[in-house]
């Protein structure tokens, strides 16, 4: 096979993958799998996808020193040989025209090239000054879930063991913080108990505002394929209609945020029903019930902490009273026949169910409580920890697990454990043999009020690394003009330029995934290693490197030893410390190597597939469940009510606003707007808006609107029946377009308990531009 | 030297005609689903403007319902 016979092939192969997705069942012939590009010029190896939070196995081929091809890995139980339409064309994101190849440093108003070793003087240097004017916590760290295991590693321990700040946050808050709160308050400790093959267990997949076939179109193929093959049931339960709603058995709408009473009305429903697993009830849980009127964060240092009060079974039935279905249809919309039908899915005691979720509850002004509540619909019936009983959040980062959670890169965490614990800051003292004073106990700033400190002069200097806040954050002008204000020094590592490198000071150019060695950690608790494949460009170093320059110039040599040649292997063994024991024990450096991810806890090199039931976790004890992050074994129940959101339509802003992504595109668009066939399929964003809404207002598709909220305007095209198509008085805008930042509008609500933000509730007016 | 994937759907009734038309177009081979109406058609040209020429012949095509691209690479990715 010649080179374009091979991208024939690879051309042929997305069509058919992405067929696959659109209509299930469908069978092209066999023959075109076959001999797929064994061609003798390329070499493979193995590599997790650089985009979304599922982490496919990708095989990258390889020719005269650059990445040219993509096939999915077979032997990958992510994605058995699968890839979606970003994951193919994904080598293509290294080798774009305008790569940040040099380092930029900004004289009198104009960036100009430098040499790598100046600006990292340069960075170090003011990161010093800004500390002896200000102190150390006058500057910060901001990461992402894209950062490789070994750059989050470096960055906790560079800033709180060395610096002594608990200044260091990550986008992923802006994530799945949510997700991360929510199993902290119901298990005491993080991350799925289920994975993947959960899939191919369910009876009935339940999609709590998951975009599935769009967001995480692989694992969506899976269920399918089961659907098609065993009559898996797929239902939607969402805000607006999606490619989601197209292809699942039922889909039931919700008004938002409502979907916290649809939760406790399914509560309600099991309980009226005695669709109880009563005596799972009672040896594996507890009732709990934490502060109600809790605030959204709107105001400046706003602080709250939850405090869980004992209750018992007989109060959480009592307050459930109020969320009778017929009750809860007038709230959500959702009719009191539907709720009593997911109840009955939940209540089948020969019926396997697993929830997914990512954004819809994640990112949610009562985000912890939405996850509290669906946890309690899968331990009231017994439903979890089993194959195919899995209460599963999907992440969008390709480390958001890997390197945001597991490493713990926010201003509270430690690689393992909580700044505010004695024990876990004294474990990390050992590790990094520094003396426990070191470490800070109070954690300073999470994400919003990280660049609200910004704007109020707390915080100076900031390292922004691996993500793109002018785009992403809420409410974006007050953060963008932060960042412009007198006496500010932005370092920006990236690849690309964004509207984030435009507000830089400094811009480091990053090495990109395989031009570098690391591992990213997905979904379902599986680290993959990927090797480094091809040079970087130009004077591109990764972003672990880069900290590591800065730290030693700053004098924390002891603390960053390594070699340049082998420093991934030794952080990851020092890693690995923080993570001994049976419940989180870590694959070592050479089984990650030779396999395609390994999912932890994997004590003695054997991996978990299921948490907390002793036939399948070795750290359960009990002979069944055991939820050993609680003191007692035993998981919360959680009495949460509904709330509303912070902003709701009004006369003036009469229509929601909810935001989110697209197949095609990645987060903020940086890298697959420079994949031509990516770009050309959805060049800009657009917004969604119901056909009824448009003919009020007289608005045909493709016609400019102008959408308004109360903190700032765009104009945007409208799209009416084409891929989602949101109920009335509902406007859906993707945010991937740097050129129609949606982020002007949104607001910067957030969820007291995990502080993240709200992307999918705002009130906004819509005019015929 | 773009090479592209598209998925092509007759219309009503049309598929065997629009089978027969793609296979006749220069730099078209089509792989047709079994068991669907869904075609995967993949084109093979030498710039950009036979591109853009064979395209604009594969939206007039009455036989055709619609067309949705799904992949491609604009320029040969192993350049030297
Ligand atoms: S589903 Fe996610 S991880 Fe898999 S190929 Fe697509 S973008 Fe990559």
């Amino acid at each position: 096979m010649n080179r374009r016979d091979m991208l024939k092939h690879m051309v042929a192969v997305a069509a058919m993958s992405t067929a696959s997705a659109l209509f299930p069942g469908i069978v092209f012939p066999n023959s075109q799998f076959e001999n797929f590009i064994s061609e003798e010029s390329l070499t493979w190896k193995k590599s997790p996808c650089r985009f979304c939070g599922t982490g496919c196995g990708l095989l990258i081929g390889l020719s005269k020193g650059r990445a040219v091809a993509v096939k999915g890995d077979p032997a990958s139980p992510v994605n058995r040989g699968l890839c979606c339409v970003k994951g193919y064309h994904s080598v293509m994101a290294l080798y774009a025209k305008d790569r940040l190849t040099k380092p930029l440093i900004r004289k009198n108003g104009q960036l100009v090239e430098t040499t790598m070793q100046e600006a990292l003087d340069l960075v170090a240097q003011k990161m010093k000054e800004t500390i002896d004017k200000n102190g150390k916590d006058s500057v910060a760290i901001y990461g992402s879930g894209q950062w490789a295991v070994p750059d989050g590693y470096v960055a906790s321990k560079f800033m709180k063991g060395g610096i002594g700040s608990n200044n260091l946050e990550c986008n992923a808050r802006l994530c799945m913080a949510s997700a991360v709160t929510g199993f902290m308050t119901t298990f005491g400790v993080d991350e799925p108990m289920g994975c993947y093959e959960d899939i191919d267990h369910a009876d009935v997949y339940i999609m709590w505002g998951n975009n599935m076939a769009e967001m995480h179109p692989v694992l969506f193929s899976r269920m399918l394929d089961n659907q098609m093959r065993r009559g898996a049931k797929i239902i939607d339960f969402a805000t607006r209609t999606t490619r989601t709603s197209m292809a699942s058995d039922k889909s039931i709408l919700f008004k938002p945020q409502t979907d916290l009473a649809v939760a406790n009305a399914i509560a309600y429903e099991l309980i009226r029903n005695g669709w109880l697993n009563e005596s799972f009830i009672k040896r594996h849980t507890t009732f709990k019930k934490g502060k109600t009127n809790i605030g959204y964060g709107l105001e400046d240092k706003f602080a709250f902490t939850d405090e869980p009060k004992e209750a018992s079974f007989e109060e959480y039935k009592k307050f459930l009273e109020d969320y009778k279905p017929e009750i809860v249809e007038k709230v959500s919309g959702v009719p009191a026949k539907d709720i009593r039908f997911l109840a009955a899915l939940y209540g089948d005691p020969n019926k396997k169910v697993t929830s997914f979720w990512c954004m819809g509850m994640n990112q949610h002004t009562r985000g912890t409580w939405i996850q509290n509540l669906v946890y309690n619909i899968h331990l009231l019936t017994g439903k979890i920890s089993t194959p195919g009983n899995s209460p599963f959040s999907l992440t969008g980062q390709p480390s958001a697990c890997g390197t945001a959670r597991e490493v713990g890169c926010f201003t509270h965490r430690l690689p393992h454990g909580e700044v505010t614990s004695e024990h876990d800051r004294q474990h990390a003292a050992d590790i990094w043999k520094i003396p426990v004073e070191k470490i800070p106990a109070k954690p300073t700033y999470h994400t919003v009020e990280m660049f609200r400190a910004l704007d109020r002069g707390e915080i100076r200097f900031m390292w922004i690394q691996v993500t793109n806040p002018m785009v992403t954050m809420p409410k974006l002008k007050r953060y963008r003009d932060a960042t412009k204000k007198e006496d500010r020094f932005i370092v920006v590592s990236d690849v690309y330029p964004t509207p984030t490198t435009d507000i830089a000071d400094v811009i480091l150019p990053s090495a990109m995934w395989i031009e570098r060695e690391g591992m990213f950690g997905n979904s379902e608790r599986r680290t993959q290693h990927f090797e480094q494949m091809v040079d970087p460009p130009g004077e591109c170093i990764s972003d672990a490197w880069a900290m590591i320059e800065v730290a030693r110039r700053l004098g924390y040599k002891d603390l960053f030893p390594w070699d340049k040649s082998n420093h991934v292997q030794e952080i990851w063994k020092e890693y690995s410390l923080f993570h001994q024991g049976l419940d989180h024990q870590m694959a070592t450096y050479e089984a990650l190597k030779s396999n395609p991810g390994v999912m932890w806890p994997c004590p003695d090199g054997k991996e978990t597939k299921w948490r907390f039931h002793s036939k399948y976790d070795p750290a359960a004890k009990g002979g069944s469940w055991d939820f050993y992050g609680k003191p007692n074994g035993k998981a919360w129940i959680w009495i949460r009510p509904y709330e509303p959101a912070a902003e709701i339509p009004d006369d003036e802003y009469p229509f929601w606003l909810n935001t989110g992504r697209v197949l095609e595109h990645w987060h903020s668009g940086s890298m697959t707007r420079r994949i031509p066939v990516l770009h050309q399929a959805v060049p800009e964003s657009y917004a969604e808006i119901n056909p009824d809404d448009a003919k009020e207002l007289g608005v045909r598709h493709g016609d400019k609107i102008r959408l308004t909220s109360r903190r700032g305007t765009i104009i945007i095209k409208a799209s009416i029946n084409e891929r989602g198509v949101p109920p009335q008085g509902m406007v859906f805008v993707p945010f991937f377009d740097e050129s129609l930042l949606i982020n002007e509008l949104t607001l910067d609500a957030f969820c007291p308990i995990s502080r993240q933000p709200d992307y999918k509730k705002c009130a906004i007016k819509v005019e015929k531009a | 030297m773009p090479v592209k994937s598209y998925l092509a759907y007759p219309a009503d009734g049309k598929r065997d005609e629009l089978t027969r038309s793609l296979q006749k177009l220069p730099g078209c081979e089509i792989i047709p689903s079994e068991n669907t109406d869904v075609i995967v058609l993949i084109t093979d040209t030498p710039d950009a403007e036979a591109e853009k020429s064979l395209e604009e012949q594969l939206q007039s095509m009455e036989s055709i319902k619609f067309l949705t691209l799904v992949s491609g690479y604009e320029e040969d990715p192993m350049p030297g």
